[in-house]
Parts: structure tokens; sequence; C-alpha cells
């Protein structure tokens, strides 16, 4: 006798129904997420004349037009708070979920060359568009802090919050994601729904308006969008707004985990397929 | 111990190709159906049926019940026509897609390199996109760190390993692609047709790299159109046809199955039985056969090696002079000699009745790859009688090789010409006179 073999094992048959996640793999594999990551960051303003500015200008201009129309003409209520920092606490974390969003859902079909000539967990694309997002975020969250010291606010303890917070628009915007973009390998309907879902999103959470104009109960079933609480506890944490995240951000938080949870079930039931239709 | 590296039972694979035709439709139908459909293809997929419009397509079964056993280090062409399910195969033993029907084992890790060059980036630079490359190749980044050095001199890509990739030439680009993959270490390797990649150096160098992939005692899977290629590379070939095993065995067998599916590939023919004996009351063939200097009888030959056609015949009739001789033809059809006995013994003296044997050496370094069919035949002179003839009574294959001792040198692309003699060069350098 030889020695005993100790080679892996891999049992290819079909799948029927739902899958488990594999956790495992996804993280065997985090070296090919970072890179899958890093190429996203790296080619994203390849051939652009303004470059990495554009991480700036998208939700900064926002911001003035923010301003402009809803802050000066509509008077809108901003709880006190000078309103460009007040919209553009919220347009921060928002531009990352929604910029998350769209690249994540178009992610697998971007990508339909890998995925038809190259076994990996699936997972692992559209979670590394929605982290590639997170250079984007900070660089538009230096302006925040840049804005912040000139409207004079100062970070409280509150402040320590935050990473969870992002964590939150993370889950909700990866959550989104994996629902469609599974849906978008074979309906590429996906693609026309998105922008018209990102508006549509964008005004049902308060970004130009404070969450406070709504009375309990409705505040708190208010947070079924996590953006919500996304939104709520970026302004609570920077620049100390209103009350503390309560009940409607336990509701944003479940309403994430849902989506983001489904979501993986639901790709994992799909990605089998992907290669055939893609 | 178990020493299987693949074993696949049973493995089906089906496709959709398209919907099939409906007759009598109108347009309140259609219309109906585009507002109704969509609910309850959204109720389907939400069910996990892939298509809502499944049972309406016509379906085709890319593979059908495929079932082998591959062992640990060994190198295994598949070949067969467009559309034989070859690339599916290798997608599903890549996980890439699963099957419908049927399961297989793959004992220990896999790299399949289906194509050269995948995930590449043109806006980045050749070091980048190494990393990326070999990130989706499964390699880990230290193991990139550790083989940079090696995989840029692989591609000879020094200069311009800091530039991006759109401004390679696509021989650069494809030099530096296969050599991240040339670079893995998997237990099993599955190739897809990449080496149809790059200059001829570059093929030698990418050849020379799976031989030394296969000797390090690594399972290799390989599809490929390039017969001589398989031949030399793969001592064992799966031939598939419509998604089924045809053919599974050596390699030179295989691909004769292939090549030549309506003509026999044998390197012996005997006849016994004396009513089928090709002949008259003159003179009988007993037998044909193709050796090689060793005395066995094979198909496969080294081209390197002389071939040796053995023809046994009975002479019934004494008091006849004889002509043996026999055509060799290639699988175009095309009549590549006519070889005559001309044993001085025998061609002016009439024989004796008895049993003779004349054996004819093809010598090596002769013929080129391929299969070729040997049509036997005899005469009685004076006059001029045919006596018997054979078509295509035997066949072998020439094999070359990639020693670099073949006419073929150190080029492995295709070498055409009808023969393929191996002829003395002399190259001299003569210093160039400048005149001043």
């Amino acid at each position: 006798m030889t020695k005993i073999s100790n080679v892996s094992l891999t049992v290819i048959r079909p799948k029927k129904g739902w899958q488990t996640l594999n956790l495992k793999e996804l993280i065997n594999c985090r070296e090919l997420l970072f890179f899958l990551a890093w190429r996203d960051i790296k080619v994203r303003y390849k051939q652009t004349v303004l470059g990495v500015a554009w991480a700036i200008i998208q939700p900064f201009f926002t911001m003035v037009i923010f301003s402009l129309f809803f802050g000066r003409l509509a008077k809108i209520p901003s709880e006190g708070i000078p309103y460009p920092i007040f919209s553009y606490a919220a347009l921060v974390p928002w531009t990352f979920f929604a910029n998350g969003l769209n690249q994540a859902s178009n992610s697998l079909v971007g990508s339909a060359n890998l995925i038809k000539k190259v076994y990996f967990p699936r997972l692992a694309i559209p979670i590394a568009s929605v982290l590639a997002g997170v250079v984007d975020f900070i660089l538009s969250f230096i302006v925040l802090i840049g804005m912040m010291a000139y409207f004079g606010f100062f970070p409280t303890y509150n402040v320590l919050w935050l990473p969870l917070f992002l964590l939150l628009a993370l889950t909700t915007s990866l959550g989104v994601s994996l629902w469609f973009s599974a849906l978008n390998v074979e309906f590429r309907d996906v693609r026309y729904t998105i922008p018209f879902l990102t508006q549509f999103w964008l005004f049902s959470t308060p970004i130009a308006y404070p969450s406070s104009l709504l009375s309990e109960p409705w505040k708190t079933i208010y947070g079924i969008n996590p953006m919500v609480g996304v939104v709520d506890g970026f302004r609570w944490a920077l620049l100390g707004t209103s009350t503390p995240p309560g009940l409607a951000m336990i509701v944003s938080a479940a309403a994430a985990l849902i989506l983001l949870i489904s979501g993986a079930f639901y790709f994992r039931r799909m990605e089998k397929n992907f290669a055939d239709v893609i | 111990m178990n020493d299987i590296a693949i074993h696949v039972e049973g493995l089906s694979k089906k496709f959709y190709i398209g919907r099939l035709q409906q007759k009598h439709r109108t347009l309140r139908d259609n219309l109906a159906d585009a507002f109704v459909a969509p609910f309850r293809r959204a109720g389907k997929l939400l069910r996990g049926q892939t298509t809502g419009a499944a049972e309406l397509d016509e379906t085709i079964w890319a593979l059908k019940d495929v079932s082998f056993e591959i062992k640990r280090g060994e190198v295994v062409g598949i070949i067969g026509g467009n559309g034989a399910g070859k690339s599916t195969l290798l997608k599903v033993l890549s996980r890439i897609t699963e099957p419908t029907i049927g399961f297989a084992e793959i004992h220990g890790t896999v790299a399949s390199l289906l194509e050269v060059g995948t995930g590449f980036h043109s806006e980045l630079t050749g070091r980048e996109n190494m990393y990326l490359n070999g990130a989706i190749l499964g390699m880990k980044r230290d193991e990139i760190d550790r083989k940079f050095d090696e995989i840029v001199a692989f591609a000879e890509v020094e200069k311009f390993i800091d530039t991006p990739v759109k401004h390679y030439s696509s021989g650069m680009y494809l030099r530096l692609a296969f050599a991240v993959a040339a670079h893995l270490e998997p237990e099993i390797l599955i190739i897809d047709e990449v080496l149809a990649v790059g200059d001829a150096n570059f093929q030698k160098k990418c050849l020379n790299k799976m031989q030394d992939v296969g000797q390090e005692g690594r399972t290799v899977l390989f599809v490929s159109h390039n017969m001589p290629a398989v031949t030399r590379l793969c001592p064992r070939t799966i031939l598939l046809n419509k998604g089924k095993v045809l053919a599974d065995g050596p390699s030179h067998k295989v691909v004769s199955v292939y090549m030549g599916s309506e003509k026999a590939v044998k390197a012996e023919r005997k006849w016994t039985d004396i009513t089928e004996t090709p002949g008259d009351d003159v003179v009988r063939l007993l037998a044909i056969r193709v050796r090689t200097e060793d005395g066995e009888i094979t198909e496969a030959v080294d081209i390197r090696k002389p071939i040796g056609i053995e023809m046994e015949y009975e002479v019934l009739q004494p008091g006849h002079i004889f002509m043996i001789y026999f055509h060799v033809v290639n699988e175009e059809g095309v009549k590549v000699f006519t070889s005559l006995d001309n044993d001085h013994v025998w061609r002016q003296n009439p024989r004796s009745a008895g049993d003779y044997v004349s054996t004819a050496w093809i010598p090596g370094n002769l013929m080129p790859e391929g299969i070729f069919f040997i049509t036997p035949g005899i005469r009685t002179l004076n006059p001029n009688t045919p006596r018997l003839r054979v078509a295509d009574a035997v066949a072998f294959q020439v094999i070359d090789s990639l020693d670099g001792d073949t006419a073929r040198v150190d080029f492995t692309g295709d070498l055409p010409g009808i023969v393929r003699p191996l002829l003395q060069w002399k190259t001299q350098f003569n210093h160039r006179k400048i005149h001043k």
C-alpha cells in the first residue's frame, strides 16, 4: 500500500431546491473577493477626466440642488440644522447604497464571461461590487467631515455607532442586489427597473426631509425601509439630531437582515443556471 | 488506496434551445399572453423553476449517459466533432454548469482552463492582471508572489509588465495569460483548446509545460481538435459523439476510429477460411500485417522507426514468376507510393509451390503523421496477370514526437506535406564583408 491519500473529494450532481449558503467556501475565496473589489475600484474612473472626483461630485451636487429647491424654496424643515449638512449627511450613505445597488445588480451580467469560464462562488461577484463602493463612501465622507467643521458640528460619543449604520446600509444594498443580480441574469428587465426604483426609494427615504415629520405608529412602520434607519442613524451619530434610534431602527435592521438572508438563499438557488442562461 | 481522480457516471445534461413554434395563435391570444405571462413566469420563478416557458421549449441532450473513470496521473484527450459535448463535459467537470442527471466525483483540486485570460481587464497592467487572473483561477496571493518572476519570464513580457494590457500585442496578451495558467499547480488540470495560441515557439513551450505537468503525476483532461497533438500528448483518448462516449482507449486507436470510422484501422489481417482467402488457384494471400522492428504487430508507429509490411502467401501452382507489391494510401486517398518486391533471388526465378513471407521495410523518418492504408497485390509475369488485390487491407498510424529529433524539429503546428523525410541540413555562417 502506498500512502493514504488525503485529497479533497468533490461530488458534482444535480441540485434541487434550496441550497445552503456555503459560507465556508465564500470565506476561502476572500482573496478573490478582494481582487474583484480592487479591480472594480481601479477600473471605475479609468479614462475619465475628473477621475475619482466623481465620487464626491455626485452626492455634493445633489446636496446643492436639494438645498436650493427643498431647503430654500420649499422651506422643508431640517430639525434646526443647516439644510446643506442635513441633506448631505443623508446623501453620503444614500449614494453608497444606491451606487452599490446599481453596480451589483448589473455585476453578474457584466461578468458573464467569468461565469461561463471559471468556477468560484458566484456570491463573490455582487459582494465585491458593493464593497468596492466603500472607497467612494470614504471620499464623500471626508467632504462631510469638512462640512461638519465648517458648520461647527463636533461629533459626540454617538459617532462610535456610525460603523453599525454603515453596516446596515451595506446589508441593505447587498440584500437588494442579491435579488436583483440573480433576477437580472434571466430577466434583463431588471436593468430598466433599477433607475426607476432608486428614484422612488430616494423619496421614500428621509433624505430631503426629516423622519420626524411622521408620528407614531407610522414612524415605526416607516422603518420597514431600512434606509430610514441608516439615514436617521447617520444624522443622529454625526449631527446629534432628535431622538436616539429606537423601535424604527430595530425594524430597519430586521428588514435589512431579512432582505440579505432571503436574497442570499434566492441567489444560491438560481446560481446553478447562471452559466447556461446568462 | 484510492487511485481514481475522476469518476463519472451516467452524466447527462439537457439544454433548452428556443421555443417550439405554436400554431393557430391569434392576436387576442398573444395580447392575453403578454399580460398574463409575466405573472405566471414570476410565480414559477419564485417556486424555483428556471424558465417559465420550459415545457414549451425544445430540448437537446448535450451529454447523454456519459460514464468513465480516470486514474490519478493519467493524461486523457477528449475528441469529437462540433456539438459532440466536449465543452459541456468540461464545464460540468469544472462545476461551471451542473448536470441534469448523473454525477461525477473528483478527487483532488481542479483548475480548468476553458479559455486563456479569463477575467483579464484591458485597463489593468500586466502585473495587476496576473494577480487578478491568478486569484480567479484559484491561486493564492503568496503563490503568485513566489512565482512572479518565473511567470513573467515564461511570458517574455518583462519590459511591459507595468503597461496596461490594452497596449499589448495580441501575442503578448495571450502569452501572459497562458503563463499564469501554466503555473497553476492543481492535482487535476482541465484544458480546452487553449494551445491554439501564440506563435510556434510559444506553443512548443506550452506543450512542453503540459508534458511536464503530466510527468509530475498530475491528471490532465485535454480537449482538442488537433489529432496529432492528442496522439502526441495523451496516451488515452475518449471520443464523444452526440453527447455519448463512442470510444475510449489508447489514443491512436480512438483517433483512428474518429478519422476513418468507415474504414477499420487494423494492423493485421488473416484469412483462415479458404473460401474467403483472396487469390486464385495460382496464389492466395494468407495474411498481411504491420510490424515494428521488434516484431510487434501494431497500428501505432513512431515516426522515427522503420515500418515492416509483411505479406504471407501460398503459391499453389509452381512455375510462375511473381510480382509482389503494395500501395500506400493516405487519409485523403492520395496514393503515397507503390513498392514492389525486389528480392534478387525471386524476382526472376519461377517459384515452387509452398508458403512464402515477404517483408518490406518503410524507413523511419519518411512518412508524415497520420493514418495510412495498405493495399497489397500479387501478379504473375509473362504474361502480366493480376492474381489478387485487397484494397485497404491493413492500416497504421504514424505518430510524431516532440523530442526534437524528427523532421518537425521544434515546430509544434501542422506540418504539411505528403512525406516527411528527415534531411541533412547544414548552415554556414559567413562574416559579411564590409567594403569601405
